[in-house]
């Protein structure tokens, strides 16, 4: 068992440590104050468990954040995934998620339109539900011409998953099949 | 990294999946051969200790020969082979076999072109339905000699003709699977979309499962098929599907094509009176009490499973693409997918979104599938014009949260369950995509609340609660759903408090869903109506409040078992039972891994078994036995009706129960084994005018092409082109190809070329480079060029899309394109 040290006696112990490290041969180095109070910019962050976004594997991620921005994110030491490596991909995550490039705002495009409009989060969450209904109540078939029943629409379809949660597909599988009928519910499992 | 020997074939797992490849470097460092198998020499291939170069869809042929290897000089894993594969079961004497039929097995319609009457492919069986059997392997009908003259002209030489790869260096990979299998070793065999994106993808893996199974590599460490898959959580989205033709947990949607109109009937079309699949009522039972609550009891749960909308074809990604370019489809919704530059034939995919009246995009970027009718790719003259005020399209694109600004579970390639804790809120009207779906909800319930109309009340009965209970601290966003109580009804609950509670209270307690008790896996699922559950094989991943199993983070031990959950009930390696010998003791102490305890009278080991634990090795099921009841305590392949591993595939797969070689729908060559080109039972689309295929042999067409992945960026780029760091890395596409054709076609490295095919031509980079390499394919030089698949019009880094060459002919299993082998030409450009 390795002795456990409170922070207190951590925050006291690591110039020492430091010190002791830094002694080569008989000789102590330099050593300013400013060296010793030197420490990484992710020590004071809290620490967030994360899985990398990319492929399937599945790399454990620790996300810093500080002062409610994410500050970096690194490969999770701990994992036995990546035992806290990344690839080119994975290392880059940061700059995924915390990017000017991000969109922001909802973006309306009206038919025939050449531009795109700000709209409210709100106001199309309606327009949308709207179209689903009126869509849906248009090709909705309960049967088929021979008097078989299918109780589907063909008339809306459904793509992605795969970069999602598992419990976002749940919803999504649940709403779309078990609640409106849509039988084209597909991800990238298919390509 | 248990492996004594690794074939990767199918995958550049380097590239495309570094740091899984870490874990094929550890063994090779303790001793594992890596073997890679590819028409592209690329970084798996300069860290394996074997590369052999072959064409691009020939891959059958390579494999097919290794079989016929392991039965004629009998180097297979032969109690293995006896005890635990169906090699010893009859099949009917009406078989026919592509050896007797010049390529195609009995049952083929050709107008239809499908394999519409499998009957013939089913065991032989006894006057009680039970499979006829000869252990010796002699009678001529058993599955082992059905193989032996199945794969009879499988052989090296035909390895030589049809892949281009010497028998010497075909023997030394074979050599090398044998010299690491049996008792004291074991070899895996990992693939990607290699294999899956081809018109035959499923029969290629079916190959590797026969090696495997003859070899005595699966439910053992070190052993197995690893499918290396693409996406962070596309085995939960295959899991707990948003797939057209399945509902969660595997069971299948249910359809209108074969009678399936009442649950009863849909019970009898997929339930298994033997093996685990006759708990099948008890999962579609709990599912639907999840979805629709105390309405799923009317009719005793039939009244809600009319509800379930009925498949009436191939509803798939690709196919619906051409329902939609013919305006059939008028809705559409994108959940971080980019078909526009992503998707196979994406010209024509483009040409379908045009033809919508609405559409969703949801993702953290404006991609390509959202900027269409404004801005197409192209190049010189030949740019696409787009004219907006032509295109009706209208389009909501909706900023998306990533992934470290929501909560929720991803689901790796090995079925590993991992839950993200969430870092900090999405930027401005970003939502995550639970909040987008559950809000979407109730928005249509509350449209909805008035109606009468019967097609409505699947919806008005749809359970659908997931407010918090408080707001999340520290956010802005108030009303974002709880995932944890999504997770609880995946996991599964009691719905009754318990049956025998019911009983002593004498009336019928109903739990509401947030107070009830969770289940604590899935063989608590009940058909009475009394549990329900999202996902049978995700239960347990939540047995009680405050265990979130996915979430757990210790990482210690052999198998790492509390680190995530991995489905079903926590195990790493499925049908462990066959780590052991028939008497349930260890193959060998090296490969020690579950076995029989004589003491305890249980099954034990580093894993969770996957066997019911008491049943003794030495178990005979007594005439009649239903249910698992029906299989030895020698059978761990408890998922299947027999108990068996499949070597041959009596039911369920649309193009044959063992696999033969077929030509790429597009291929320089003629099949040198039968008759029949091309597999006979995929989806050519042939009457579409944007999908024209090259003739065989099409002198316009002389060259194989394939596409594959670069480690800096992912897919059709949504998730990487926007991004510097990696932009930099890996600025613009380029075409790999050899010298020898840079010579042919007078192209210089580093210069713009033009690749073209019946769907269009595209631009991109000359890379002359000996990793790719000429190949003498039935006697003339086949050449062979590689494509990067990551570009698009979008992003801050942009080039030709490579999926605009591609053509739309679809494996019949799966509808998956054949992005992998197809056939191109190339020249220089030079403004």
């Amino acid at each position: 068992m390795q002795e456990q040290l409170s922070p207190a006696e951590l925050e006291f112990n690591i110039p020492s440590i430091l010190t002791q490290a830094m002694q080569v041969g008989s000789k102590t180095q330099p050593f300013s104050m400013e060296s010793h109070e030197m420490a990484p910019r992710t020590r004071d962050a809290k620490v967030v468990h994360s899985v990398c976004p990319y492929c399937a594997v599945g790399c454990g991620l620790n996300v810093y954040v500080k002062d409610g921005r994410v500050i970096d994110i690194e490969g999770n030491p701990d994992s036995p995934i990546n035992h806290g490596t990344l690839c080119p991909k994975g290392a880059a995550t940061f700059q995924y998620t915390v990017n000017p490039n991000r969109l922001t705002h909802v973006l309306h495009r009206a038919p025939f339109s050449d531009h795109w409009e700000v709209k409210s989060l709100d106001w199309a969450m309606e327009q949308i539900a709207q179209r689903i209904k009126q869509t849906r109540d248009e090709t909705f078939v309960e049967y088929l011409p021979d008097g078989r029943e299918v109780n589907h629409t063909l008339g809306i379809a459904s793509l992605g998953g795969a970069t999602l949660d598992v419990e976002e597909n749940y919803l999504m599988k649940k709403l779309f099949s078990g609640g409106l009928g849509i039988v084209s519910i597909e991800n990238q499992a298919r390509i | 990294m248990n492996s004594d020997a690794i074939l990767i074939m199918g995958s550049n797992m380097a590239e495309a999946h570094p740091v899984a490849f870490a874990n094929v470097v550890k063994a090779k460092e303790r001793g594992a051969k890596v073997i890679h198998v590819d028409p592209h020499y690329s970084r798996t291939s300069a860290l394996a200790n074997v590369y052999v170069a072959t064409r691009a869809g020939s891959d059958i042929v390579f494999l097919g020969a290794i079989i016929h290897h392991l039965l004629e000089t009998r180097s297979y894993f032969h109690e293995y082979v006896v005890h635990f594969t169906n090699a010893a079961t009859l099949i009917r004497g009406d078989f026919g076999d592509t050896e007797d039929l010049d390529g195609l097995f009995s049952g083929f319609d050709p107008k239809t072109e499908t394999y519409s009457d499998q009957s013939t492919w089913d065991y032989e069986r006894d006057s009680e339905g039970r499979p006829l059997t000869d252990p010796t392997l002699q009678h001529p009908r058993c599955v082992f000699q059905i193989m032996r003259h199945h794969f009879a002209r499988y052989t090296p030489e035909m390895v030589e003709e049809v892949c281009g790869v010497s028998r010497e260096q075909w023997f030394q990979v074979t050599q090398t699977l044998i010299e690491n299998s049996g008792r004291e070793r074991t070899s895996a065999i990992c693939y990607a979309v290699g294999w899956t994106q081809q018109s035959k993808g499923v029969q290629i893996i079916r190959a590797a499962a026969i090696i495997q199974l003859l070899l005595g590599n699966i439910g053992r460490p070190g052993g197995g098929i690893m499918a290396l898959r693409g996406h962070a959580s596309i085995q939960g989205s295959t899991d707990v599907p948003t797939l057209y033709d399945l509902l969660s947990g595997y069971m299948p949607q249910p359809s209108a094509i074969t009678p399936q109109q009442t649950l009863d009937e849909y019970i009898s079309t997929f339930g298994q009176k033997t093996g685990w699949w006759s708990n099948f009522p008890a999962y579609i039972r709990s599912l639907l009490q999840a979805w629709y609550g105390e309405a799923a009891n009317e009719e005793e749960g039939n009244c809600s499973y009319r509800w379930l909308p009925k498949i009436i074809g191939d509803h798939s990604h690709l196919a619906t693409s051409y329902e939609m370019l013919d305006g059939k489809v008028r809705g559409y919704l994108l959940f971080g997918q980019n078909p526009a530059a992503g998707s196979t034939n994406s010209r024509m995919q483009r040409k379908a979104l045009e033809q919508l009246d609405w559409m969703v995009v949801r993702d953290l970027y404006e991609v390509e599938s959202a900027a269409f009718w404004y801005k197409q790719p192209g190049f010189g003259p030949d740019t696409e014009h787009v004219d907006s005020s032509k295109i009706k399209t209208e389009i909501f694109l909706l900023p998306a949260a990533a992934s470290t600004e929501k909560e929720g579970c991803f689901t790796n390639t090995q079925r590993l369950l991992q839950w993200r804790d969430k870092a900090v809120d999405p930027p401005g009207d970003a939502r995550s995509d639970l909040w987008f779906v559950y809000h979407l909800g109730r928005r249509l319930k509350e449209l909805y609340s008035d109606s009468a109309e019967p097609k409505d009340r699947p919806l008005q009965a749809l359970t659908w609660d997931y407010d918090r209970k408080e707001p999340e601290p520290d956010s802005r966003i108030h009303d974002e759903p709880d995932t944890l109580l999504v997770l609880k009804e995946i996991n599964g609950y009691y719905v009754h408090q318990s049956i025998q509670a019911d009983n002593e209270m004498g009336m019928h307690h109903v739990n509401a869903f947030r107070d009830a008790p969770h289940v604590p896996g899935f063989a608590a699922l009940k058909s009475d109506g009394s549990t329900a559950c999202g996902s049978w094989i995700y239960s347990g991943v939540y047995p009680e409040h405050g265990n979130n199993r996915a979430a757990s983070r210790i990482s210690d031990g052999y198998t790492f078992l509390q680190w995530g959950f991995s489905w079903p009930a926590n195990r790493r390696i499925l049908y462990n039972r066959a780590s052991a010998d028939p008497q349930g003791r260890p193959w060998s102490d090296r490969k020690k891994y579950v076995w029989w305890d004589e003491d305890q009278q249980k099954w034990t080991g580093v894993d969770v078994p996957d066997f019911p634990v008491n049943k003794p090795p030495n178990y005979t099921p007594p005439a009649g036995a239903v249910g698992m009841d029906a299989h030895s305590g020698g059978d761990p392949f408890i998922m299947k009706p027999d108990g068996k591993g499949w070597l041959f595939v009596p039911k369920g797969l649309k193009d044959g129960p063992l696999p033969a070689h077929y030509e790429a729908a597009e291929s320089p060559v003629y099949n040198a084994l039968y008759k029949q080109q091309s597999n006979p039972a995929a989806k050519y689309f042939r009457s579409r005018p944007d999908n024209r295929l090259a003739a065989v042999g099409d002198p316009d067409y002389p060259i194989v092409i394939t596409t594959y992945r670069l480690t800096e960026h992912h897919v059709s780029g949504p998730m990487t082109r926007w991004m510097p760091w990696l932009n930099a890395l890996q600025p613009s596409l380029f075409a790999e190809l050899s010298p020898e054709l840079a010579a042919e076609r007078n192209i210089q490295h580093g210069e713009w070329v033009i690749i073209s095919t019946p769907r269009g031509e595209i631009e991109a980079r000359a890379m002359v480079t000996r990793r790719m390499r000429p190949l003498r394919i039935s006697g003339k030089i086949v050449h062979q060029i590689g494509l990067p698949f990551h570009w698009g019009f979008q992003g801050k880094s942009t080039g030709s899309i490579t999926n605009d060459l591609a053509h739309m002919v679809l494996e019949p299993n799966v509808s998956i394109e054949e992005a992998k082998a197809f056939t191109c030409n190339i020249r220089s450009w030079r403004m």
